[in-house]
């Protein structure tokens, strides 16, 4: 399947890939292709920058939610940034047994500080948000612009490692499983709390200690949507697309993706090598005499060195498990317009 | 600005900026540049993949993992048995999640036991990753406000004191030429600077495409060879432009090393940037 018709027909586009690769543009791209074709599409970007606001007519930048975007074709696109903060607060509150418990979460001090910095935290409210964004009536395709890190996709293991705050030691020393489920340990019988409490200090403990107290009783809810989530990812309608640029750490990272994802039996939809160097055409038979021609002459004899040369690097690194890659070059300036990021569209599908 | 300088402000440099921009190329030339004019060099690599060794044959790497640290101080800190029920029960993540930064300031609190040594004349050390550098330069000031006494904040203390101190430790701020790593730059030095305190070596500028403008009008019209010039040219005078512009809102010294081809860079690429970082001597 094309990388157009892939766009076609999924509901969901996860884009991965490291940092600097240009990613976010890649999955605004994808954005573009899909209202042309009569999509209404929503790009859920992690990336803060305004700049991919400033290109997409998004005066004052995105927020956590969608703002519909004035784009060419029959079909709709609309972005939005990723909040890991309101997500959390959002699936807080859809899943505590009461308001107060709700509030008593929300007001807590080692939530506000820790918990959306937690490892895994930030990856798995991209996943839940992705569940939100694909039940939204507005959107038939939701494509996500994955964390740039090596745990981005951490959120296809089992159930049980998504949810990692709850998994986390700290909440297991805590809690013990009663008839009526869990319950918190009282701090002062655990000898290793104390000495935790000598490291850290009282407060800092005492904050994290009323945190795992009060989400007591939500773990289910939580665990639920877990479920649901890695569902919607390994349906036939959600689709992996992996980012790359050219260099070899890029392209060691897309491969680590690539694995990553095989072993949860999922597949690369397509693979995006970004930011090539352009190729012009023929070189010139000779090299010619002025200074000013022979300049030019070695211009394009040394960008097309470095285009071969990125290519055969790049194809070799790239595994045979890494499939349908799309070439895009490097644009002279930056990507900073709607204009801009039409040639990359178009350079990606046309 | 005078590389040896640079080289020489700071017993310890940390070299930062956003993922991808090449931090650890630059930690490398530094390392390289260093070594050349005979100074006593080690490398500190923070957790990921490492790569400094292939980068550095025959120099001295160390790799530091937070979670290592982390066990040695509790371990060296009377807080040994605990430290082996924490290990055994993966609750050494619990001590790290309850104080947040704690984990860096273990990091920081080695690299300052090795600057102490005095067996060093530079180390340097490749930073940590996007987004987290500023809470790593900052752990030290966090860690005293929360834990107001106890051998972490003691630690803490002893952390802030060497990295406030121009003499003992600068970053290095590593950026491309580029609008948004611009950008970012500029925030992160506004930053650390305000808040952490911290002394700000010169910003390294990464894969600059240096060189003139080509004559795009002599050649002819429509060609590869007008095709390719204009690309060069626009991409050069971007670049140019980015490292203007970065100079305007930041008066900090810029140091450019150049663009290199191909996908990996090699030990032979390090010597050449090491070259160039070397040739900018002349002020």
């Amino acid at each position: 399947m094309t990388l157009t018709e892939h766009v076609g027909s999924a509901e969901v586009i996860v884009c991965c890939g490291s940092g600097g690769v240009g990613k976010t543009t890649v999955a605004a791209a994808l954005g573009l292709q899909a209202a042309r074709m009569g999509r209404r599409a929503v790009v859920a970007t992690i990336d803060p920058a305004k700049r991919l606001a400033d290109a997409l007519g998004v005066p004052g930048g995105l927020g956590n939610d969608p703002v519909k975007l004035g784009v060419d074709g029959p079909g709709e696109l609309w972005a939005l940034m990723l909040d890991t903060a309101s997500t959390f607060d959002g699936l807080v509150r859809a899943n505590a047994e009461t308001v107060e418990q709700a509030e008593r979460i929300l007001a807590n001090g080692f939530y506000r500080n820790v918990a959306g910095s937690l490892s895994g935290t930030q990856e798995y409210m991209a996943a839940e948000r992705l569940h939100a964004l694909h039940d939204d009536e507005r959107f038939d395709l939701v494509i996500i612009d994955t964390p740039p890190t090596r745990n981005a996709l951490d959120f296809l293991d089992a159930p049980n490692t998504l949810t990692k705050f709850i998994d986390h030691p700290l909440f297991k020393i805590l809690m013990v499983p009663t008839r009526r489920g869990l319950k918190v340990l009282n701090i002062a019988a655990q000898p290793i709390l104390r000495t935790i409490g000598k490291v850290v200090g009282g407060a800092a403990l005492a904050d994290a200690v009323a945190f795992f107290q009060a989400f007591a009783g939500m773990e289910t809810g939580f665990r639920q949507r877990a479920e649901e989530v890695m569902v919607l990812l390994h349906a036939d309608v959600s689709r992996f697309v992996l980012v790359a640029s050219p260099r070899a750490d890029t392209i060691e990272e897309a491969r680590y993706f690539a694995d990553r994802l095989q072993g949860s039996n999922l597949a690369v939809a397509a693979t995006v090598v970004n930011r090539c160097t352009p190729t012009f055409g023929e070189l010139p038979e000779s090299r010619p005499n002025g200074p000013e021609d022979a300049a030019l002459y070695d211009n394009l004899a040394e960008l097309q060195t470095a285009a071969v040369a990125e290519r055969t690097q790049a194809s070799e690194l790239l595994a045979e498990e890494v499939v349908h890659t799309t070439w895009v070059p490097t644009l002279p300036g930056d990507v900073h317009s709607l204009e801009s990021l039409e040639t990359i569209r178009a350079l990606l599908f046309d | 600005m005078n590389p040896l300088q640079f080289l020489t402000s700071a017993t310890v440099t940390i070299v930062a900026g956003k993922g991808g921009v090449g931090k650890t190329t630059v930690t490398a030339v530094l390392a390289r540049a260093a070594i050349r004019n005979g100074l006593r060099v080690l490398v500190v690599e923070l957790d990921g993949k490492p790569a400094l060794g292939r980068l550095l044959p025959g120099v001295e790497v160390l790799q530091l993992s937070a979670t290592a640290a982390l066990a040695e101080y509790l371990d060296t800190h009377g807080f040994s048995r605990v430290a082996k029920r924490l290990a055994r029960t993966g609750v050494i993540d619990v001590v790290a999640a309850a104080a947040p930064g704690i984990d860096d300031i273990v990091v920081l609190g080695k690299i300052k036991q090795l600057e102490l040594t005095g067996d060093y004349d530079l180390i340097v050390v490749d930073g940590p990753a996007a987004g987290h550098a500023i809470s790593f330069l900052q752990s030290a000031r966090s860690l005293m406000d929360t834990i107001r006494s106890g051998p972490v904040h003691t630690q803490a203390g002893e952390v802030a004191a060497m990295m406030t101190d121009a003499a003992r430790c600068q970053v290095a701020l590593v950026t491309l030429p580029e609008t948004t790593p611009v950008n970012e730059t500029v925030e992160t030095a506004y930053a650390l600077e305000d808040r952490v305190g911290i002394h700000l070596g010169p910003l390294v500028v990464n894969g600059v495409d240096q060189g003139g403008l080509l004559a795009v009008a002599s050649a002819p019209s429509g060609s590869a060879l007008q095709l390719a010039a204009e690309f060069r040219n626009a991409r050069r005078a971007m670049h140019a432009a980015e490292c203007s512009r970065m100079a305007d809102e930041l008066a900090l010294p810029q140091v450019h090393l150049p663009l290199i081809a191909g996908s990996q860079l090699v030990a032979d690429d390090i010597e050449k940037l090491a070259d160039a970082l070397l040739a900018v001597s002349a002020p």
